[in-house]
């Protein structure tokens, strides 16, 4: 196998030596095994081509109540006193929290962690009322407790400022920043509202507490309880507005509470749900404990800004779908500490 | 005689300030904290850099004829330099380790006899120095843009806005697959790294910056450039490194060539950083040598030594020679006066130039303003970005709000903590004003104003389209609100009568906070939207004849 034996178009420069056919037939071999095997590989990814299709979302209703017993009242009031003294004697009043939480279970508390307020400002939960309703799970012999709110303004500072981060972690709560990562698209069965991402804490808990803050809101004259649950989706909230009564029903026809807690120690009388000048904000030094969050809602809208239940259709349309009951006078109401 | 041990020492010290330089960058921004303060301050004195800067200080001391909060720091540097030559450049600062580390990857180009030759002093380093003069006439003349080039600059907006905002996606896409997988010990291993990198390295949020991929590109331009020629940066941009070169010249500490032992090896060239012709038989240039003592340590016959007092031949100051020098002049006098006969800064300025809360007024802004990119770092919304052309040629990579992206939020003052030149000047939130509320008792003085909001009533929901809607309302964060509610009854398109509430704004309370059209489900053209009109930062731009 020497160049003589094939002479190229430029004499002088040597012709390279050809391959052996032993060469010859491993190369086309080796080229041969590495088509099929392309082939095969393109034919089974062909064949696996499907339109992409979102996980399919989570479906379940959240329905963390607990049993109804027929010799409690289903909502007490506590005045004058202390966050803290104002929780315990609030809870006391409908069965105490070990009626709520029972050994190992998941607790998650969902204050009002939205804005970038200072608790003087009543634009959030107050932290030493939600630093106690977390000393009471652990009491109650919880497994975790967890403190999580998915806020408007900007989270850390949120959580920071309002002072509930620092409260729920000297209390031993879990603090959850709303991760953006940490969203899950869910069924949420509504007239409305259709799937939303959902932050997973609250899906994966046993028990719910919802600690919701009193307010007053433009749109819908006030804000009280079932309109924390607007905290727990992720996505894009500003479009609920746009029914906010229908809005309200499906989220609380989706997430029922263990027991709702109300912060009424400060109220936001104006400009809220924001708020900012203390002039906006009365001091009721009140805290409502409620397993009908329709009844708390109404209660609190007619004492506190003699709102009638026809001012607020979110709750008659709650009622109808069997949430709860307006007519709080008929609930057995326990007023504590007079 | 033992190879010296400066080299490695170096090395040590490029490294320690080169992570230094990071770390301040990484705490650059808010992290989730256990402290229970409503003051919001960062942990770290992320500004350090900027104030070692004599660059920033000078042209800080020559637009506003002082000197702003710890400026006064670089003095150590800059007497530093004029006693011992330009230690800063090969010993501290983070750029020029960068580029040594890329300029020590031998290419292809670079080998032997072409690296030694690239090592020569070129007539192209005084670039750096008619880059300088025409920054500093420039600064006299009221632009700070000469902050485009300083090192300190260029590596935040290039790390802070583009690099590591590209490195936090990309850790994320490698991880979040594995924690999504379907095998046990592939998800848990996924989600412990996730949780570890959650808790370190990575940002709350996915950070996203206007022209985040030009920076990155840019950047990654000067360092491959450093490839082929060693310290091209140092050696021909740097008016860092040129003002640092300018006032070496009486440093009493210099190279002393024995020429008796000398054997012409090139070793010295080999391994040199400035271009500063280290080699016996030609005077050292002392305005270009980074102090790097490369050549020291590759010596074989101990020939080269750093001496105090010697009295050798030397081109002590730049040969930048006097045409060179009238350019600098020409250009630097030339530059603001062009840019401000353009209509952009006195006439008809950018509309949706919105300065951070605590800027000062355009042409003081501009005569501050290093680019550096700090505030954008820092803000927890990324609401800052750099301008393309929003605030002329001139404002070229200077901050705006972008609301549509990130509002200002209302207690925050983290952008003006850590502007180092005072364009931002450092307030408190209550100077800020926002947060008592507009003409709240105690608030005597006026809040600070970044422009003012505006109703697109042909796309808003309760104007427009017959929904209800107001969320613009709810994040007002001023109280008394600055926007108002007003009930009205419209029709639909089936003809029934809804009364809903239609919004306005009371322009003598709109801080121009954005926070409205951040809010707005119209999210791709919002149907609120901020101008800079009422920016209290300028008496020019006032809509009202007097506030309430």
């Amino acid at each position: 196998m020497s160049g003589e034996l094939h002479p190229g178009p430029i004499a002088q420069a040597p012709v390279p030596a050809g391959v052996t056919r032993r060469e010859a037939m491993i190369q086309l071999l080796r080229l041969g095994g590495a088509g099929v095997v392309a082939s095969g590989a393109g034919l089974w990814l062909s064949r696996h081509s499907v339109r992409p299709v979102a996980a399919r979302p989570d479906q379940a209703r959240r329905d963390h109540r607990v049993a109804a017993d027929p010799r409690l009242p289903h909502m007490s009031v506590a005045q004058e006193g202390e966050p803290a003294d104002l929780v315990r004697r609030a809870v006391e009043g409908i069965g105490g929290m070990s009626r709520f939480v029972s050994r190992q279970d998941v607790v998650v508390i969902k204050p009002n962690i939205a804005w970038d307020r200072t608790p003087e400002q009543a634009a959030n939960t107050n932290p030493e009322l939600v630093a106690e309703v977390v000393r009471q799970c652990w009491q109650a012999g919880a497994k975790r407790v967890v403190v999580t709110d998915v806020s408007c303004n900007e989270p850390r500072r949120c959580f920071q400022r309002s002072g509930i981060q620092a409260a729920a972690l000297a209390a031993g709560a879990e603090v959850i920043l709303p991760d953006p990562e940490l969203f899950r698209e869910v069924e949420l069965g509504g007239v409305v509202l259709k799937t939303w991402p959902v932050f997973t804490p609250f899906l994966e808990a046993d028990k719910v507490i919802n600690l919701p803050i009193a307010k007053h809101h433009s749109l819908l004259g006030v804000t009280i309880g079932m309109k924390n649950w607007y905290g727990i989706l992720g996505g894009q909230r500003n479009r609920l507005h746009q029914q906010i009564n229908q809005s309200l029903v499906d989220l609380a026809n989706f997430m029922l509470p263990t027991v709702t807690i109300l912060d009424g120690y400060r109220i936001l009388l104006r400009n809220g749900p924001t708020g900012g000048s203390l002039e906006d904000v009365a001091t009721k030094k009140t805290v409502v404990a409620s397993t009908d969050p329709v009844a708390l809602d109404a209660w609190v809208a007619k004492s506190w800004w003699n709102l009638d239940p026809e001012h607020l259709p979110y709750l008659g349309m709650a009622a109808d779908r069997g949430l709860g009951t307006v007519a709080y006078e008929a609930v057995p109401l326990a007023i504590a500490g007079q | 005689m033992a190879r010296s041990r400066l080299p490695l020492l170096r090395r040590i010290s490029q490294v320690f300030f080169l992570a230094l330089f990071l770390g301040l960058l990484f705490f650059t921004s808010l992290r989730p904290s256990e402290s229970a303060s409503s003051d919001i301050h960062l942990r770290a004195p992320v500004r350090l850099f900027f104030e070692w800067d004599p660059l920033v200080a000078v042209v800080n001391a020559l637009a506003g004829h002082a000197l702003y909060r710890g400026l006064l720091w670089s003095l150590l540097i800059l007497v530093q330099t004029m006693f011992f030559g330009r230690f800063f450049c090969g010993w501290i600062c983070p750029m020029g380790t960068l580029q040594q580390w890329i300029g020590s990857w031998h290419s292809e180009s670079k080998r032997g006899k072409q690296r030694i030759d690239s090592n020569r002093y070129r007539r192209w380093q005084t670039g750096k120095y008619v880059l300088l003069i025409a920054g500093l006439v420039a600064a006299l003349t009221g632009s700070a843009a000469i902050g485009w080039f300083d090192p300190f600059s260029l590596l935040v907006r290039s790390f802070g806005l583009a690099l590591l905002p590209a490195f936090n996606f990309a850790m994320r896409a490698l991880v979040m697959p594995l924690e999504q997988s379907q095998v046990g010990w592939v998800k848990m291993t996924g989600g412990l790294l996730h949780t570890a990198m959650k808790n370190t390295v990575l940002d709350f949020r996915q950070p996203h910056f206007a022209q985040g991929l030009f920076l990155g590109v840019l950047f990654v331009l000067v360092l491959v450039a450093g490839l082929r020629v060693t310290r091209i940066w140092c050696r021909a941009i740097c008016p860092l490194g040129a003002l640092l070169g300018a006032v070496s010249r009486w440093s009493i500490l210099g190279l002393h060539k024995d020429p008796a032992s000398c054997d012409k090896c090139n070793r010295c060239l080999m391994h040199c950083q400035g271009g500063d012709d280290p080699i016996g038989g030609v005077p050292w240039r002392k305005s270009e040598c980074l102090m790097c003592m490369n050549c020291v340590g590759a010596c074989p016959h101990s020939s080269l030594e750093f001496k105090f007092f010697r009295n050798e031949k030397e081109v002590a100051s730049p040969d930048i020679g006097r045409r060179r020098t009238i350019t600098g002049l020409a250009a630097g006098a030339a530059v603001v006066p062009l840019m401000r006969a353009n209509t952009g800064l006195g006439k008809s300025r950018n509309e949706r130039l919105l300065r951070p809360p605590g800027s000062l007024d355009e042409p003081d802004f501009l005569s501050r303003c290093i680019r550096c990119g700090e505030c954008m770092k820092v803000c927890p919304n990324t609401a800052l970005h750099p301008t393309l052309t929003e605030a002329g040629l001139e404002g070229l990579w200077s901050p705006t709000l972008i609301p549509r992206i990130g509002y200002c939020e209302p207690s925050c003052v983290l952008c003006s903590e850590v502007c180092p030149t005072g364009a931002i000047w450092q307030i408190t939130p209550k100077e800020k004003g926002w947060v008592v509320g507009v003409g709240q008792p105690g608030q005597t003085a006026q809040p600070v104003r970044l422009g003012t909001a505006f109703y697109d009533r042909g796309r808003c929901l309760p104007w427009a389209l017959a929904t209800e809607c107001i969320v613009c309302e709810e994040w007002c964060p001023v109280s008394p609100k600055a926007i108002y509610v007003q009930e009205a009854q419209v029709i639909d398109s089936t003809g029934n009568v809804k009364t809903l509430k239609q919004p306005r704004v009371d322009p003598s309370r709109c801080v121009g906070c954005g926070a409205c059209e951040y809010a707005c489900p119209l999210q791709e053209h919002p149907a609120v939207y901020v101008t800079s009109i009422g920016e209290s930062r300028s008496p020019s731009a006032q809509i009202l004849l007097s506030r309430k």
